[in-house]
């Protein structure tokens, strides 16, 4: 079945270039927009700040990564549902591939858009603000694909429950986006007010921004032994579930 | 040849609603068989249960000797499908879909470009799926469900929404299936189609089958209503006509006789009754019903309803 994987992995990427935005909307804007903002807070803002310099070295690429991660999933999320509705995912299924080969296949799309736009960012940001410090970057990119896997279960199971393609975008955007408020993206968790707190500890963001940030400023995994085993906690719970809800029409 | 799919006892609900009860039938080796019925009949649940997509609450089917449950990845080697109402990906392109299907099979003996060829989509082969007529896309659903030479071709309200031309054209592409000694199951609320393409239906209402046979021989048992019509102008034919035993009611206007009767004799004792009384006609034809009069007498409203 592997010929298979391989087959529909391809044609799925080949799809994905064809679409009018498909390209430009998830790798072009993002890069342009960190690199816009890149040079807005190094330059026009005060640059002597503390926080200011601590959210360009820090703050801004893992923002970045988490914004790409999750514009993914967003977008699983809209094609999945797209797909069911034209009943794309019930002809695929009428066929001798696997139900896991399919969903495989969209799956390592999504992780290869983010790779490559990450390592877009990355060759437009050293020309740009060396940041001067050392990043592990393949530590980095191993954080984040688990990350990406992570909160990609999760949209596999807004995709499972969500009615129909015309809600998918709105709905996972309501449940992702305030993830992110919350994820100590913007504040640290622990000056949220105790209730947000209390939500901090149970959104899956907050360990992924945990883990990104760490990593990316030298921390050792051993010191974030526990954002993996969240991570990897809500991957199997959400890919259990969404194998018992999902539906294919 | 024995039964290539038998279904004994399906039933199958989707909550309180009952999609198929009791549906019992099998399909012969090497025929079109038809499983016809209106809309919301259970036709597509039928297909669906036999071609392991869905499962039935009760009773058993086996198709070419497996269980479509159990055995589903190794049924799907060996059937083609096409579903009614899907779609491909907007933007995949004809060549890539079958070259996809192709590589899904252990099977390779179908060559992909000869078939689209034989289906009239060669130059179509780097066109987009979404830029495709309807008839093109069905055709392109013929191709992906015969690109693993299937044994059994199910093929799901295949002609639905295509003009009458295109609709011609595939139920040539159908008989080409059987030709090549495939069994064809199918399903369609077009009578027309029925009568034409198959060699055996099954009429299904409200998940039942209520009887199933050759379309000539379920007409001749429900419908052995025969009508004649004719023009002649010697006044006393009408007389004439109320002798044959058959003849249970002749209407005349102006010239034109219209004659009812039962049974296949009908036709010919009219025209012995003509020649016999040297009755010289100016117009003559006959009115027979077909499988849309079965349907009406059976279920007591036309398939449109």
């Amino acid at each position: 079945m592997l010929r298979g994987l391989w087959k529909l992995t391809w044609i799925e990427i080949k799809i994905f270039l064809r679409e009018p935005l498909g390209a430009i909307g998830s790798i072009v804007i993002p890069v342009v927009v960190f690199l816009v903002a890149g040079r807005m807070v190094s330059h026009g803002v005060a640059p002597t700040s503390l926080a200011a310099s601590n959210f360009v070295s820090v703050g801004l690429p893992v923002l970045a990564s988490v914004l790409i991660s999750v514009g993914a999933v967003l977008s699983l999320v809209t094609i999945i549902s797209i797909y069911r509705e034209g009943g794309i995912l019930k002809r695929l299924r009428a066929t001798p591939l696997r139900p896991q080969t399919i969903l495989t296949a969209h799956v390592i799309v999504k992780l290869l858009l983010t790779a490559a736009t990450l390592l877009l960012m990355v060759l437009a940001g050293k020309r740009y603000y060396p940041v001067g410090i050392h990043v592990p970057l393949l530590g980095f990119t191993l954080a984040l694909l688990i990350s990406t896997c992570s909160i990609l279960s999760i949209g596999f199971l807004i995709a499972s429950i969500v009615p129909t393609a015309r809600f998918a975008q709105p709905i996972g955007a309501v449940i992702m986006y305030p993830m992110i408020a919350v994820s100590g993206l913007f504040a640290p968790v622990e000056s949220l007010p105790p209730t947000l707190q209390a939500v901090a500890k149970v959104v899956p963001l907050t360990y992924t921004v945990s883990l990104l940030e760490g990593i990316w400023k030298g921390d050792t995994w051993w010191a974030h032994k526990g954002d993996v085993a969240a991570l990897a906690l809500v991957f199997i719970v959400c890919t259990a579930l969404s194998a018992k809800v999902f539906r294919w029409e | 040849m024995g039964p290539v799919i038998q279904v004994s006892a399906v039933r199958k609900t989707y909550g309180s609603t009952v999609a198929v009860d009791e549906v019992s039938f099998e399909v012969n080796d090497g025929e079109i068989f038809g499983l016809i019925g209106p809309n919301g009949a259970g036709k597509t649940t039928t297909m669906e249960c036999i071609e392991g997509l869905r499962t039935p609450d009760r009773g058993t089917i086996s198709v070419l000797g497996l269980d479509p449950f159990k055995d589903v990845y190794k049924l799907q080697q060996r059937i083609g499908v096409q579903l009614q109402q899907a779609q491909l990906q907007k933007r995949i392109k004809v060549w890539e879909a079958v070259d996809l299907w192709a590589s899904l099979y252990q099977k390779t003996a179908i060559d992909g470009e000869r078939l689209l060829e034989q289906l009239g989509l060669v130059d179509k082969r780097n066109a987009w799926f979404m830029t495709l007529s309807g008839g093109q896309k069905q055709r392109l659903f013929i191709a992906l469900a015969l690109i693993n030479d299937p044994d059994v071709v199910f093929l799901d309200e295949l002609t639905t929404g295509l003009d009458p031309q295109a609709r011609r054209a595939i139920w040539d592409l159908v008989r080409g299936i059987r030709e090549r000694g495939k069994t064809v199951f199918l399903t369609t609320h077009l009578m027309e189609e029925a009568e034409r393409l198959c060699d055996r239906v099954a009429i299904i209402e409200h998940g039942r089958i209520i009887d199933i046979d050759k379309p000539a021989n379920l007409v001749n048992r429900h419908c052995p209503e025969r009508t004649v019509v004719l023009a002649t102008d010697d006044l006393t034919a009408g007389d004439r006509f109320r002798t044959i035993p058959r003849v249970e009611a002749v209407l005349c206007s102006d010239s034109e006789f219209t004659i009812r009767g039962r049974g296949d004799d009908l036709v010919t004792e009219v025209i012995h009754c003509l020649s016999e009384n040297q009755i010289r006609v100016t117009d003559f034809r006959t009115i027979l019903p077909n499988l849309e009069d079965v349907f009406l007498k059976l279920t007591g409203h036309s398939i449109r309803d």
